[in-house]
């Protein structure tokens, strides 16, 4: 299967998401170090690598869970392109709730584990400004069809779901709003195998449909193929290549893309 | 015809002379006085004014009376005196290093300059009651022998084990700053808070509460591996500036106990390995709640040592220190003792209109 | 303890000083929770020690203070206060809710309405409205600055898809001009519309938490809802077995015990002030004048 490749059009004239020299250590260790790269609108970006490889630190700074050291993460807001890094923080707080979404590994991480499904929903909602009852339980009974959760169970808590079910809830919840920008990090990760593959179905309908901007954290080169157009290969906190999906994965350059690669093929 | 429930107020001038009344007992037994509590039971009263933040041996005294030998109330009554009372002016830091000791134990050296004190401890007694205590026996006097301080000198320097350890740089430096401490019953409690207003709130907590949380971070709840680097107990001077004669004058001696750790540390992201120090003071003979307080100290130090949060109770700032404080907390404990009865009616309502829907919409159904 | 030992209205005047910044403050940012450095009072914490700062923070000798609890004058906590303040400060105290120019309460607001030049000073267990949706008070503290307040509705509409209605029947949340979302202390429900456009200055005293909030008088206050699950103010329906209102919060007595119960205003001088003026209510019988009860 190869990743679909969209044509890069008008839309694309401008980066959402502008990443300029970002670095960011710890002590002597390096988390990550010297990345730069563009995002376009629609597009989404894998970034692999094993652990320890700085793709998480990467994905907190460029998310702004995190300072980077050095560098700037400018994202193109409705007025014009910021630097997210020296906004102030309720500036950033204020777009991660409407213009951004962050996707946890975890979905305990990202769900409130004590609200209904619905609630769960229709949080955004809320924090937007949302004060209908009514308009708000039928858009959350709507996302929940969209996530394949069924209706009855939107007033149960997550704890009641399985584990690909809490995932899902948490995509739904993230992506209510439309927001521009989304973050995943491993977003299949500690889901069995049948789970993931059904997920990964889920989200690659949902970015074309809804023409989603995501930058992808993952280990897993399947979950890449499947969903991104680029890819950015990191080790030791660089990145050691970088590349349509598809040229990278099939005529991997650097010694350490070939190894990865091909441990995948093995299995 | 029904009449409200009155006389709220000859209720409560009855309730409190009939306190008083218990609080005598037995008039036939004879009174205890305030001197014969402060003597006999000083480390009673040592613990109410290193709770009460007063250090006033005879009004902790009087409050344990008052209270009826309940500590936290005794602490209450200390709290609330000394909310009147006028700040004249801040002492000069004391200088434990000058300590006259009557208690100094190290268990990180065998012996060490200025040797080890056991004083007056419980330790090695065996914990068998005394009963000729309670056939008001006389207790032989103890033994006297050459303190650490010679008789007819003043306290001669008694200097801290870390330090020794601190020559070699094995030990974490304390950065030396002249910045006034915060005042915790000054100003409002900012978290997150540096470590001056947390030793503040430490070592005025709840005894309990800091050894509990203590205890806790011994058996894995943030361990530190502490060691007793230093336990004294001893009289210090306080002096006071006085800014007319332009010099510090000795205004009198407390006594305290000052606890030392020395905690094992094999590193961090942002720091070498060495090791690294808790610390805790408190007034009077409270060798229990100084060692709690430097363990506890030591856990909230994570942070500015790159250690991992591990979700420790011990090591969560903000509930160590806004749950630390048993004036608070006794307070809001006991304050449901007070009438809700608008809240519960205004639930009774809620209640009873949830039920009938309910039992209206099962009638519907069936 | 007589007045004499300690100053007018028990703290010393630096203190009072800071508790009064801390009340301007408030004040000019309604509804903003202003952290202040809450003295150990000589009664226990929980027991009305904000109230009582901020009282004695505003008293001045000319004052007349009336305290309630739960609406009424005689219960034991209000008599505790009003006792302390006659105590320590020597103001006249009454009872009459019109003849207050301070009035300390817990947990209501009185049936009558208030004037310019009164002061309603709420006792505050917990002022952080978010507090039970999440402890942790520098998160919160960032919550209000940021104006991050989607949680408190996720709150309520949990509230409508469990019970089908908001399950909050006292200490219900309130927005004030729009901006920052305050916790109205436990009173009921159904005195929330009284809060809004008040004429009186309405000051709040936590003492553990060491907060102080004002509203302003005439300030507008709204309380959280849905636009189709208004906020509605409720009460028992029951007029006052004594007085006959049918508008006042009553409370529910149990009279003996084979389910026997009555209701009867919990604002005790309202009550009074009705039955006076001739009111009588199902169980009641005509009052006494107060001439004749003295």
């Amino acid at each position: 299967m190869t990743a679909p490749l969209r044509t890069l059009t008008a839309e694309t004239d401008r980066p959402l998401l502008q990443v300029q020299g970002l670095t960011k250590s710890y002590g002597a260790r390096i988390g990550c170090a010297h990345i730069s790269f563009d995002l376009f609108p629609g597009e989404v970006m894998g970034i692999v690598g094993e652990s320890g490889s700085g793709k998480s630190t990467l994905l907190s700074c460029l998310a702004g869970h995190m300072a980077p050291d050095t560098g700037r993460v400018i994202f193109d807001t409705g007025t014009g392109p910021v630097d997210t890094v020296t906004m102030a923080e309720a500036e950033r707080r204020r777009m991660a709730r409407t213009d951004w979404a962050f996707v946890h590994q975890n979905p305990r991480d990202g769900l409130r584990m004590g609200v209904s499904a619905g609630g769960n929903v229709g949080e955004r909602l809320m924090a937007i400004g949302a004060r209908h009852y009514g308009e708000i339980r039928a858009t959350a009974t709507d996302w929940l069809a969209r996530v394949e959760i069924a209706a009855d169970r939107i007033d149960d808590r997550p704890r009641a779901f399985s584990g690909g079910m809490q995932q899902r809830l948490q995509i739904a919840r993230n992506l209510v709003t439309g927001p521009r920008l989304v973050f995943m990090d491993e977003p299949t990760g500690g889901l069995d195998v049948s789970v993931q593959a059904r997920l990964l179905d889920l989200l690659r309908g949902l970015v074309r449909e809804m023409g989603l901007s995501v930058i992808i954290v993952t280990h897993d080169l399947a979950v890449v193929r499947l969903l991104a157009d680029r890819l950015m290969v990191m080790k030791g906190g660089h990145v050691v290549e970088q590349g349509l999906t598809d040229q990278v994965l099939d005529d991997p350059q650097h010694a350490y893309t070939q190894l990865l690669v091909s441990s995948v093929l093995q299995v | 015809m029904y009449v409200a429930v009155k006389g709220g107020e000859q209720a409560i001038d009855a309730a409190h002379a009939w306190l008083a009344e218990e609080r005598r007992g037995d008039p036939s037994i004879a009174e205890l006085t305030v001197p014969q509590i402060r003597a006999q039971l000083a480390l009673a009263v040592n613990r109410v004014m290193a709770e009460g933040s007063l250090y006033d041996p005879d009004l902790a005294a009087l409050a344990i009376k008052q209270a009826r030998g309940d500590l936290i109330e005794a602490v209450f009554l200390i709290r609330a005196y000394r909310t009147t009372l006028p700040r004249l002016g801040s002492s000069r830091p004391i200088d434990t290093g000058r300590m006259a000791v009557i208690r100094r134990v190290s268990a990180t050296f065998k012996d060490l300059p200025g040797g080890q004190v056991l004083g007056p401890t419980f330790d090695y007694t065996h914990r068998l009651l005394d009963f000729t205590l309670m056939a008001e026996g006389e207790t032989p006097p103890a033994q006297t022998r050459p303190a650490v301080q010679p008789a007819g000198q003043g306290p001669v320097d008694v200097p801290h084990v870390t330090a020794f350890l601190n020559r070699d740089g094995l030990i974490q430096t304390e950065a030396a700053s002249d910045t006034p401490p915060p005042d915790l019953t000054r100003e409002p409690m900012e978290l997150p808070a540096a470590r001056p207003l947390r030793l503040q709130a430490l070592t005025r907590g709840d005894e309990g509460f800091v050894l509990s949380l203590a205890y806790s971070t011994q058996r894995g709840y943030g361990r530190t591996h502490a060691f007793i680097g230093e336990l004294r107990i001893g009289s210090v001077a306080v002096e006071l500036e006085i800014p007319e004669l332009g010099f510090a004058v000795e205004i009198g001696d407390i006594e305290l106990t000052e606890c030392e750790t020395v905690n094992q540390f094999t590193g961090s992201k942002t720091e070498p390995p060495q090791f690294t120090r808790g610390y805790g003071l408190v007034f009077g003979q409270s060798e229990r709640k100084a060692i709690s307080m430097s363990l506890v100290d030591r856990a909230l130090r994570w942070k500015e040592l790159g250690e991992d949060f591990v979700g420790a109770p011990a090591q969560d700032e903000e509930f160590v220190l806004m749950h630390a404080d048993n004036v608070q907390a006794t307070g809001f404990l006991e304050h449901i003792k007070l009438p809700h009865y608008v809240d519960f009616q205004s639930e009774l309502e809620l209640i009873r209109r949830l039920r009938a829907e309910a039992t209206a919409a099962q009638e519907a159904a069936e | 303890m007589t007045a004499q030992d300690y100053n007018f209205a028990y703290l010393d005047e630096q203190t009072k000083r800071m508790i009064r910044r801390a009340i301007l403050k408030g004040i000019a940012v309604p509804g903003y929770q202003v952290p202040f450095a809450s003295r150990e009072m000589p009664m226990p914490y929980g027991w009305g020690t904000g109230g009582v700062q901020v009282t004695a923070a505003c008293l001045t000798p000319d004052d007349t203070l009336k305290v309630i609890d739960q609406g009424a004058d005689d219960t034991t906590n209000a008599v505790s206060i009003r006792k302390f303040f006659q105590r320590t400060a020597g103001v006249a105290v009454t009872e009459a809710t019109d003849q207050a120019s301070i009035i300390q309460t817990r947990h209501r607001i009185p049936e009558a309405p208030l004037t310019e030049g009164q002061i309603l000073v709420y006792q505050v267990p917990i002022p952080e409205p978010l507090r039970f949706l999440e402890p942790r008070e520098t998160e919160t503290r960032k919550m209000h600055e940021l104006e991050e307040y989607g949680l408190m509705h996720v709150k309520l509409y949990e509230d409508i898809a469990r019970h089908g209605t908001i399950a909050t029947s006292y200490a219900y949340p309130v927005k004030v001009e729009g901006r920052y979302v305050m916790d109205p202390s436990p009173i009921p429900k159904f005195d929330n519309p009284k809060l809004s456009d008040s004429p009186a200055i309405q000051l709040f005293g936590a003492g553990r938490e060491q907060r102080i909030y004002a509203l302003p008088p005439y300030t507008q206050v709204v309380s959280l809802d849905f636009d189709d699950h208004p906020f509605v103010a409720s009460k028992a329906d029951h007029d006052c077995d004594l007085c006959g209102a049918g508008t006042s919060y009553l409370d529910e007595v149990i009279t003996d015990d084979q389910g026997g119960r009555m209701f009867v205003c919990s604002d005790t001088d309202f009550c009074r002030a009705r039955r006076e003026a001739g009111h009588v209510g199902r169980l009641g019988t005509p009052a006494p004048s107060l001439e004749a009860a003295q």
